[in-house]
């Protein structure tokens, strides 16, 4: 069983019906149903939605709030290594790329935990390129080992591994894994990922549910948006977050709404979203899913990203650099992308406590 | 000489060599409306005729009634 | 587009089950059938009781209309897969009703033991509808053992008391991608038209019919309510007037301008 068989059905309905027109009176009905088909969720993708943005922020609000009350959990990204063995045209650590490539020692992790635990911060999401001779498993296991001492929850956005290899970072402490499928348009992805292991549509594909058979607390999907049609891509999200709740019920899903940030090279997003795109597709799969938790990242500038706050985001990252080693080194290398929202740990939290709201710093401790 | 079996889990005596479909005959069954079971295996409507009763053998002879 | 009943890879108009149970006359059953429109009806197996040899039930039922033998009387697995061999060996399809009951005081269906013997049983080709208590994880186990739909009860069987279990009922329609039928305790057409407004495939009504003052008008009644439902439902619930709000206070800032 893979989610790839619900998304080559759904793509082929896509492709033989063409576009569907919706109209208001239909989004109406939808905006009252307590729960949505997938077909809602493409209806709300659709233009016939943007004339009611505001009632669907209004019921994904309340939702929201249903769910997880007035919260809003803090994270931070730790950049490992920026090796990457990968050519993915749209990335900063592209194996083509001419930047510095860098990978922290064990003692040089320790370093940028105690950076980051001093903010307070206990959820840790740790990245890497993908270049398992250099940033393998041991290797991985041996930074876990010194995070465990200063977080009590360790995430992973790494390359896409096998059943077995999530088995063993779980039992050095891992308890979640975030992974972008990028785009789920199949064949657009074999022209964004022409060579390396990424090259595998299917494997990447059925990564969460991997992670998920070996036993791993959450997981968290997304498309990064503007790569492809934004209103597939949010759909298959959608439809990918929903499978994963069905099929794992003790997993908790959560969805990430990144959007495609300047970095080294020349790619630029084929469909670039706007700030009412965004918020669209925030609310739309907020409404089908309302017990996902919504990641909302640095890429975004601080004003946005607190008007996002009322809308369904659940999760927010702070104090963020996309540098290996950003947090106790010089700057002698680029990141992956660009942050865009500056704010430090205390500056956050101050506003998110100023919109009425909560700051998390520990959700989850495994024990 | 007759011989002992169970028929729908009540005792009965029967004369021997006797078929299925005689049986149902005798009691004034119609074959196409019953299933008959013997001893835990269906017994298909073909097989009726040339199937002889022996000693012991447990039969069930079963038809459709209303159900909900 | 035809809003069609699909159940076993056969296609039906009316969403109205019968059950062919406690009528005073299966001479009764025809002009039930006709007045209801039902195109499914059940039947049990019961061992032929040599001193009051009676009619042939299946010379009532209309030719046309699915049988749907129930495992009535089994306490377990192994029972119900028994029974529902024999019922196939009658010549009478594959489809079976699995219906496993232990509880003789509230005669509240086995999800265990049902379970089972659907996993067994959709193997052999059967198309199998377990009569379930409307719990989720029941329906799921079900949906894996390839079972063609689930058939949750509103209330405890022949207790005419309606939709009682109405919130979970709910869940199996939104969660399980199998047709959902409401199947035990519904009393009076309302409590079809209910179930059957709230996203029900279909309703399987028995005592109700053969217990009321006129099972023939009573068929008819529930016709109705299944169909009216079932418009209502496709028909989607009004919406709401919603009033226009001037200000827009959770995406008015897309207008002002912040961010870009």
């Amino acid at each position: 069983m893979s989610f790839y068989e619900t998304y080559q059905t759904f793509r082929q309905i896509l492709e033989q019906a063409g576009k569907a027109s919706h109209g208001p009176d239909q989004i109406q009905r939808i905006l009252q149903q307590s729960t949505l088909k997938p077909w809602d969720l493409y209806a709300l993708l659709s233009p016939a939605a943007a004339p009611f943005l505001e009632q669907m922020a209004q019921k994904a609000h309340r939702l929201t709030v249903q769910h997880f009350g007035r919260t809003i959990l803090l994270y931070t990204p730790l950049y490992l290594s920026n090796y990457c063995t990968n050519f993915c045209r749209y990335c900063g650590f592209n194996a083509e790329n001419p930047i510095p490539r860098k990978q922290l020692s064990p003692a040089e992790v320790e370093k940028e935990a105690q950076a980051i635990a001093e903010t307070g911060l206990k959820h840790i999401l740790i990245l890497t390129g993908d270049a398992r001779q250099l940033a393998g498993l041991d290797y991985l296991k041996s930074c876990i080992a010194v995070l465990r001492r200063y977080f009590t929850s360790i995430g992973i956005e790494i390359y896409a591994l096998e059943t077995g290899e999530y088995r063993e970072l779980i039992a050095a402490g891992v308890d979640s894994l975030t992974i972008y499928q990028e785009t789920y348009d199949e064949s657009l992805y074999q022209e964004l990922h022409p060579q390396g292991p990424k090259k595998d549509y299917c494997f990447r594909l059925d990564a969460p549910e991997r992670a998920c058979r070996s036993g791993i607390r959450s997981v968290n999907i997304a498309a990064l948006l503007g790569l492809g049609d934004w209103r597939t891509d949010a759909f298959f999200t959608g439809l990918h977050a929903d499978y994963l709740q069905r099929t794992f019920p003790e997993v908790e899903v959560g969805l990430s709404l990144p959007r495609m940030r300047a970095h080294a090279g020349a790619y630029q997003p084929l469909y670039p979203v706007k700030d009412a795109v965004l918020v669209q597709i925030m609310l739309a799969l907020r409404l089908y899913l309302p017990r996902a938790g919504i990641a909302l990242s640095t890429r975004e500038q601080a004003g946005l990203r607190d008007n996002l706050i009322r809308l369904g985001v659940t999760k927010m990252s702070a104090g963020s650099t996309t540098r290996v080693g950003g947090r106790t080194q010089a700057h002698d290398d680029v990141g992956q992308f660009e942050i865009a929202d500056e704010r430090s740990v205390a500056e956050m939290q101050a506003r998110i406590q100023g919109l009425g709201y909560q700051p998390v710093f520990k959700d989850w401790q495994p024990i | 000489m007759p011989i002992a079996l169970t028929i729908n889990g009540e005792e009965h005596q029967i004369q021997d060599r006797l078929s299925v479909a005689a049986l149902l005959a005798q009691r004034g069954l119609d074959p196409n409306a019953v299933v008959v079971e013997l001893n835990l295996a269906i017994l298909p409507k073909e097989a009726f005729a040339h199937t002889l009763l022996e000693e012991k053998d447990r039969l069930e002879i079963l038809r459709f009634v209303g159900g909900g | 587009m035809k809003d069609a009943l699909e159940i076993g890879g056969r296609c039906f108009q009316s969403r109205l089950l019968l059950g062919s149970g406690k009528l005073s006359s299966d001479a009764l059953i025809p002009e039930i059938a006709a007045r209801s429109g039902a195109e499914i009806i059940t039947v049990a197996l019961r061992r032929i009781d040599f001193k009051s040899a009676s009619a042939n039930i299946l010379n009532h039922i209309p030719k046309n209309m699915q049988l749907m033998p129930n495992t009535s009387g089994a306490r377990n697995a192994d029972e119900a897969v028994r029974i529902a061999r024999i019922a196939r060996a009658a010549g009478c399809g594959n489809w079976v009703k699995i219906e496993v009951i232990t509880d003789n005081k509230y005669l509240l269906p086995d999800g265990y033991e049902t379970v089972r013997a659907v996993e067994i049983l959709a193997k052999e080709g059967f198309v199998t509808l377990p009569y379930v208590s409307p719990d989720l994880m029941t329906a799921k186990r079900l949906v894996e053992a390839g079972a063609a739909a689930v058939m949750p009860l509103g209330a405890p069987i022949g207790s005419n008391r309606g939709l009682k279990t109405k919130e979970l009922i709910r869940i199996l329609i939104d969660e399980i991608n199998l047709p959902i039928i409401v199947d035990a305790g519904l009393g009076k057409p309302s409590h079809a038209c209910e179930a059957m407004e709230m996203g029900a495939a279909a309703c399987l009504v028995n005592t109700a019919i053969a217990g009321a003052s006129d099972p023939v008008a009573m068929a008819a009644a529930f016709s109705m309510a299944v169909q009216a439902g079932r418009q209502a439902f496709l028909a989607g619930p009004g919406a709401e007037t919603s009033f226009a709000t001037a200000s827009s206070p959770l995406t008015g800032f897309l207008r002002e301008g912040i961010g870009h």
